[in-house]
Parts: C-alpha cells; sequence; structure tokens
C-alpha cells in the first residue's frame, strides 16, 4: 500500500523538469508569442500537478492513519505473546511475587484449633433444615449415605474391624476438617455457596446426628475449638523410617525367590479406552478360574484363548438394526448418568429422579423427588419431555435449565444424544 | 512417596500387538527420596528377577524410564517391576506393606503391581501369591 505515493512523486518531478527544459529551448529560437503560449501552457502545467501534489499528500495523510492503526493492532494482538517475559527474580524467570491481598484471598484453611474461621454461629435445628435442602439428596436425610455415597454419621468401635465404617463421627480426628471440607467443596457441583452460618449448622448437625450433641446445641466460632472429637487420640505419626526404611534397604532377591506364584484375584473393574476417547469402567465378569500358576519354569500351561464375541448375521432390513444399535450404544452413553439416575425394573430416585417412561412425562413433576425450582416452574407451566426438548436439555443442561441442580456438564455429540434418547425410550413408567 | 514403579507397556491400554517375538517391557519409576539407580523386572510374578536399564540416570525425585529387552515365547506372563532409589531402599512387595500396615491403609502406597499378560498379549491388574 505505502508503495503507491512513493512511485506517483517522482513521476510528477520527472514532468516538471521536462517542461522546463522545453522552455529554455523555446525562449532563443522563437518568437515572445510563442514564449507566452508557452509560459501560459507551463502554468497550467504546474497548476494541474500542484493539485496532483496536493491529492497525493491527502492520500498520503490517510496511509499514514491506515498504517498507524495497523501497526497498533499488530501491537495490541497476537504479537503480545512472542513478547519476552518480564524479569523477575528466580531462575526460570516466570511469575511474580503475590501480593498480600491474593494472600490473604487464598489462605481460606481452617486449622484443628479453630483459626481461620470466621464469625458466625448455626444450632441443629437450622442444620437440620439446610441439610436436608442442600445435602439430603446423596447423604440421606439422617447423614446415612444414600446410594454409594458417603455415610457421615455412625460406626463408632468399627474401626478395628476388617470393614471399618470410617465417618465423621467415628474416624475423623478434628471438627474442622468438616467445616473446611464443607465451606470449599460442598454442594457438590455447587461449591462456595454455603454461608458461613449455613456451614456452622450443617456441621453442627452432623455432629447431632453423630449423638455427639443434643437437638439444642449451637456451634460458633467461640466454642468450635473446645469439642473433643471421638477418634481424635486415633492417628500415629508417620512411622515409616523406623519401620520400614531400615528393614527394607537391602539387596533384593533375583533368583528362585519363591517355588511358586498363583494368582488370588483378579481386577474387579477392567477400564475401556475406545478409540473416539474417553474410558469406560466395566465389571469384570473373570474368576481366577483356569488361570496358570508360575514357577521358575514359567506358567503351568497355558490357557485357551477366550471365545471372540460371536457378530451376529446382519438383518434382512438394516432400519431395526440401526434403532437396536443406537439403543445400544445409548446404553453406554447412560453410564455418565447412572451415578444419579436409574431406569428400568423398581427404579427409584437417586440424587436425580428416576427416568422412567421420561418420554411424554411432565417436566419436574414426578412424585417424591425434590426438584430445582426451575424444573418446579416447568411442571406449573405443564412442559412435558418429548425426543428435542430431552435432546436440547442434554447439549447445555444448565443453559436450557438455568438454575438446575444437575451438575452434569452435557453431552457434546448429537450421536450421544440421539442414542441416549432411544435408549430411554424403552422405559416405560 | 516411597520408591514406586509400573509397567506402562504391556499395560491394559497398552496391548502386545504383534505376537511372539523381540520384547521391550517398558515402564516408570520414581523416589520421594532421591535418584531412582536400579529398576528389576520379573515375568513370573516374582520369582526371577531381571535388572532393567534405565533410559536416563534419575533426576532426583524425577519420573525415570525403564526398559527390559527381552524375548515372548507367547505363554502368558505375570509381569512385575521392582524400584531402587539412591538410598538404597527397596520397593516392597504388597505382602510386605500389608504385614507393616495392616489391610486398610490407603495412602502411601506403594507397593509391587502385577500384570497378568495373557497369549493374546491383553494385560489386566491382579494380586499374586
Amino acid at each position: 500500500m505505502s508503495k503507491f505515493p512513493n512511485i506517483f512523486l517522482p513521476a510528477l518531478g520527472g514532468t516538471a523538469v521536462i517542461l522546463g527544459v522545453a522552455f529554455g529551448m523555446a525562449s532563443r529560437n522563437h518568437g515572445d508569442d510563442q514564449i507566452a503560449s508557452l509560459e501560459a501552457r507551463v502554468q497550467q502545467v504546474t497548476a494541474q500537478a500542484a493539485q496532483k501534489t496536493q491529492e497525493v499528500a491527502m492520500l498520503s495523510e490517510k496511509m499514514a492513519i491506515a498504517e498507524a492503526t495497523v501497526a497498533e493492532a499488530i501491537a495490541a494482538g497476537p504479537a503480545d505473546l512472542t513478547a519476552p517475559a518480564p524479569a523477575v527474580a528466580g531462575r526460570y524467570g516466570l511469575g511474580r511475587a503475590a501480593h498480600a491481598e491474593e494472600i490473604a484471598a487464598w489462605d481460606v484453611d481452617v486449622l484443628p484449633d479453630g483459626r481461620g474461621l470466621p464469625e458466625g454461629s448455626g444450632d441443629v435445628m437450622t442444620g437440620d433444615e439446610v441439610f436436608y435442602d442442600k445435602c439430603a439428596s446423596c447423604h440421606g436425610d439422617f447423614a446415612e449415605g444414600a446410594g454409594n455415597w458417603p455415610v457421615l454419621a455412625g460406626g463408632f468401635d468399627t474401626l478395628a474391624d476388617e470393614d471399618p465404617v470410617k465417618t465423621v463421627g467415628s474416624y475423623w480426628p478434628h471438627l474442622s476438617t468438616a467445616w473446611d471440607y464443607i465451606s470449599r467443596s460442598m454442594p457438590f457441583g455447587e461449591a462456595g455457596t454455603l454461608t458461613a452460618d449455613e456451614t456452622y449448622a450443617i456441621v453442627a448437625y452432623i455432629l447431632y446426628s453423630n449423638d455427639l450433641v443434643d437437638d439444642d446445641f449451637v456451634l460458633s466460632r467461640e466454642n468450635f475449638a473446645d469439642f473433643d472429637m471421638y477418634n481424635m487420640n486415633g492417628f500415629v505419626v508417620d512411622d515409616r523410617p523406623e519401620a520400614e526404611y531400615a528393614a527394607w534397604r537391602t539387596e533384593p532377591c533375583m533368583k528362585n525367590c519363591k517355588p511358586e506364584v498363583e494368582v488370588t484375584m483378579r481386577s474387579v473393574f477392567l477400564v475401556e479406552t475406545p478409540p473416539e476417547g474417553g474410558s469406560n469402567s466395566v465389571m469384570n465378569p473373570a474368576t481366577i478360574e483356569g488361570l496358570p500358576s508360575f514357577s521358575a519354569d514359567g506358567p503351568a500351561f497355558i490357557p485357551e484363548a477366550a471365545a471372540k464375541p460371536v457378530v451376529v448375521a446382519a438383518a434382512a432390513t438394516p432400519a431395526p438394526e440401526e434403532e437396536v444399535d443406537l439403543a445400544a450404544a445409548g446404553e453406554k452413553v447412560f453410564r455418565k448418568c447412572k451415578a444419579c439416575h436409574a431406569v428400568g425394573d423398581g427404579a427409584d430416585h437417586k440424587s436425580g429422579p428416576h427416568l422412567n417412561g421420561l418420554m411424554g412425562r411432565t417436566m419436574g413433576g414426578e412424585e417424591g423427588f425434590k426438584y430445582s425450582k426451575v424444573f418446579a416452574a416447568a411442571a406449573a407451566d405443564g412442559r412435558v419431555w418429548d425426543a428435542q426438548s430431552l435432546s436440547d436439555f442434554l447439549e447445555k443442561p444448565k443453559a436450557y435449565m438455568k438454575g438446575t441442580k444437575m451438575a452434569f456438564s452435557g453431552l457434546k455429540k448429537e450421536a450421544d444424544r440421539a442414542a441416549l434418547v432411544e435408549y430411554l425410550k424403552q422405559f416405560d413408567q | 512417596m516411597d520408591a514406586k514403579s509400573v509397567i506402562t507397556s504391556p499395560s491394559p491400554q497398552m496391548p502386545i500387538p504383534h505376537g511372539p517375538g523381540p520384547l521391550v517391557i517398558s515402564g516408570l519409576a520414581w523416589s520421594g527420596h532421591g535418584q531412582i539407580t536400579r529398576v528389576d523386572v520379573s515375568k513370573d510374578g516374582g520369582i526371577t528377577w531381571e535388572t532393567a536399564r534405565l533410559g536416563k540416570q534419575g533426576d532426583t525425585k524425577a519420573l525415570t524410564r525403564f526398559y527390559l529387552d527381552t524375548q515372548w515365547d507367547g505363554a502368558p506372563m505375570l509381569l512385575q517391576a521392582r524400584a531402587m532409589d539412591d538410598t538404597g531402599y527397596v520397593q516392597p512387595t504388597k505382602d510386605q506393606l500389608r504385614e507393616e500396615r495392616g489391610e486398610n491403609a490407603v495412602y502411601h502406597n506403594n507397593c509391587i503391581q502385577t500384570w497378568y499378560v495373557n497369549a493374546e498379549g491383553i494385560a489386566e491388574n491382579v494380586e499374586v501369591s
């Protein structure tokens, strides 16, 4: 772009010089009339040249503005990414010292003696209500744990058992851990939404559900450190240096280290990693039956290869097979849902409602499930699930149902949504 | 973490695709107490051990790659790796760890793990005697 005026200007200058030479030659050989005529012509051309020069000046000005704008855009744009890091202390030249305000904002932990707790308090009865609202869908109304979610109460005197029940009451040595964890991480998917008073109330209720306090107990910053936990002395300081390191710093055995080796247990779960990405955990149906024992000579025998799954011959009409395949694919997709939703015979509400008869069912309308407000409103409006609305919801749950408690982020692939819808269609009320 | 190692190939996500023949068993070892100085590999569940070569002398506390160049006859294997660090510490067996810490220890589990690799080259995590 900027080349244009540079070429144009010398061209005009050249024209003026040639005209000047012509004028000099003419004045020597011809009369005054011719001179006057030529002078007039020169003036005319000079005026034209001046006009062109002015036009060029204007164009140049516009060019300069445009170039400055471009330079500004480049300076503000991706060129910044390659700029050298600002010089700071330290060997890698990365980062900077944290401001005191930043450290204060990050310094949110609560220590066993109560340091770090905010002002506030909460009583057992308030805690009961908050717990029912925000915790019970996973932890049970009485902190007994719903489904496979953690039980928070009971388990006293089981700590020495083969399968101890480790709860806040029976196992945790410090109450501060409960306050800190709930404050920072709960409710699942909505961390950081509890007020200090709500957190005090929930912790008070958990103590009550463990029979550690009476129903008129009020937990506050002031009495927090006075509370002695059941298992406060049950933990020992790491003794690996004495108990393990000395004994295990020896030259290891290399040959005939044992006479025979047998497999005593197989994986309970197998993790499938399909080529399209992600991973699925599936139950391992295999037992240790039929596996060889090993000696220094190798395995006692070589087991026969497991039978390959028989591929079913293609059906005469492809359409029904496609449907079956889609529903089967949907069953796989449903693994992402089944931690919170049950479907099929006898399915009940978990932390999400059961999904039997979902197609044609009123949104937010199932008895016995505590829906978020947005679903209660949908039920009041008489909205009904169909393939389209379900697919739209599943694509971006929190966008489609703003305020839903469902923590799932959504199914990005249309094929996954279509498969899941097909799968869920199979289950009647 | 005390010295620990894991065989990454073969493993459940990295089966042996090529059948019997030359095989490089590879994995990673690391220690919270210093450099990895040696890794031994067993193909028979800990009866016989061979010392693997290290990809590079480990930096302190850094992941260190190890390789055992071997021949696979196509028979099932019980693969184990055992790391040592420059304090002389030897990665313990599961039995050693249980004897010391009981059956309900959860954290700092650095014991030797076992892959059962079947004749098709597919690996699965197992416990052995």
